[in-house]
């Protein structure tokens, strides 16, 4: 079967007098990790929340597996809950362990039985490398603890894809690593990823391709191979350029 | 006597506190998550029976259905129209700490797949509910002294078996409305450290330190 996991159609969302996302395009395979990378404010983060309609766009289309998530009557919650979802500054429910918030969705949203859930969340936990930090509270959590455990918490629904929106730019450079080292290991094995990363190291180890966009459209989109040695926009290049001075460019 | 009616006080303020808890609960959820049709008519709501003045409504609730030859129980009206007007103030404390949780916490259990409904249940209201505990102290020192309105509609509470004490003997009467006031003070300050003991089990580790505080790491 040929059909892409993922096919996104001209996607347009409008803030106000600003159009944020100006008629994007892509499709994403089942096992590809793609990065969107590209200056701020041009919509990136806008468009990976129309993909699963925590914002929905103005225009465009959303097929996950050939269902259109976009559809007015297309049941979005059972959709949401195949699409993982990592937010920049984590958010974890405070009121719950790192236990409960990873089990929390298989128990109240797939209706799993409780200790089932509570063992698929410690297995999600040790996968994270964070086994004995079940009963930990967020607040008691570094911040790239924080995000291992929003990261367990999207795998816990067995996604078909994971959604990553900047998931290290909230992170002190030193727990940084640990987080791409679970998001690398996640791509090696084969998870279906979108993410929004400036990390080019991560990038250039496990995406399949690099889209730079900017002013709401895609420039340019390829393996990180030809982004980096041959893009075909000087704005590309450019940018490449700026963000690996930044971010270093460590191989990791 | 006089402590077998403060019992009623108590029976009194239990029930007009759950009324007060469920409806105002509704009624905060409503204003936030509600909509614009949902949510203005839980603003009037509000606006209502903050506006009436207690006594005013327990009147209404106990007299206005005997117009239609319907009755009332004193205790039913005073939970009714007491409980309201509870209703009116918890909801705002409920609203305030709802508004207070960053819409992150939303955001993320819908990203889950839950519904509104669910994550209000589920996220939303155990956190709220467990800022809400120092505002709603002050509304249960409060409605535990309107529980002697019941007074009025012939609730043999405890400023009225008071009333009866002096009536029958004048003497005394000084000494029982000073007991009166003691086991106010008591039920009070008993009903306040509940409340104390209720927050400090129900703090999350790690979160809400008195005073300021460091967050996490970032």
């Amino acid at each position: 079967m040929n059909m892409p996991l993922l096919k996104v159609e001209d996607i347009h969302k409008r803030y106000g007098n600003e159009e944020v996302l100006r008629g994007v395009s892509f499709e994403v395979n089942r096992g590809e990790t793609k990065v969107f990378i590209g200056p701020s404010g041009t919509g990136k983060s806008t468009l990976l929340r129309c993909v699963n309609q925590l914002t929905p766009p103005d225009k465009g289309q959303v097929f996950l597996e050939g269902t259109e998530v976009t559809h007015h009557k297309s049941d979005i919650n059972r959709l949401r809950a195949s699409i993982g979802f990592v937010f920049q500054d984590f958010n974890l429910f405070a009121h719950l362990t790192a236990m409960q918030n990873v089990s929390i969705g298989p128990t109240k949203v797939t209706r799993m039985h409780k200790e089932q859930a509570q063992a698929r969340a410690l297995a999600e936990l040790e996968r994270v490398g964070l086994g004995d930090k079940a009963n930990a509270y967020p607040a008691q959590l570094s911040g790239g603890q924080q995000q291992r455990v929003s990261i367990a918490r999207a795998l816990a629904m067995d996604p078909k894809l994971i959604l990553f929106d900047e998931p290290t730019s909230a992170l002190d450079p030193e727990l940084i690593g640990e987080v791409l080292e679970v998001m690398i290991e996640l791509a090696r094995e084969g998870m279906t990823m979108l993410c929004v990363t400036h990390e080019m190291g991560f990038a250039r180890s496990v995406a399949n391709e690099i889209i730079f966009m900017e002013h709401g459209v895609i420039v340019e989109q390829g393996p990180p191979q030809q982004m980096f040695t041959n893009p075909k926009h000087q704005r590309t290049g450019e940018f490449l350029r700026k963000i690996s001075e930044l971010y270093g460019e460590t191989e990791r | 006597m006089l402590l077998k009616a403060a019992l009623l006080n108590v029976e009194l303020l239990l029930s007009l506190l759950a009324v007060g808890f469920v409806v105002g609960t509704i009624v905060a959820v409503l204003q936030v998550y509600g909509g614009r049709v949902l949510g203005v008519l839980a603003f009037v709501f509000e606006w209502v029976f903050r506006s009436i003045p207690p006594l005013v409504l327990l009147f209404l609730v106990y007299f206005g259905p005997e117009r239609f030859g319907l009755s009332i129980s004193r205790f039913l009206s005073a939970t009714i129209a007491l409980g309201l007007c509870s209703s009116g103030y918890q909801s705002q404390i409920f609203r305030g700490a709802i508004q207070s949780i960053s819409s992150g916490q939303m955001m993320a259990a819908r990203a889950l797949g839950m519904s509104r409904t669910r994550a209000i249940a589920s996220v939303i209201l155990p956190q709220a509910l467990r800022l809400s505990i120092p505002g709603w102290s002050n509304e249960f020192s409060g409605v535990m002294k309107d529980t002697t309105l019941a007074y009025v509609v012939g609730y043999n509470e405890l400023l009225r078996s008071a009333r009866a004490i002096m009536d029958r003997h004048y003497d005394a009467a000084m000494l029982s409305f000073l007991t009166v006031a003691i086991i106010f003070l008591v039920l009070t300050y008993t009903g306040n450290r509940a409340l104390g003991w209720l927050e400090e089990r129900t703090r999350i580790p790690g979160l809400q330190v008195a005073g300021w505080s460091e967050e996490g790491h970032s």
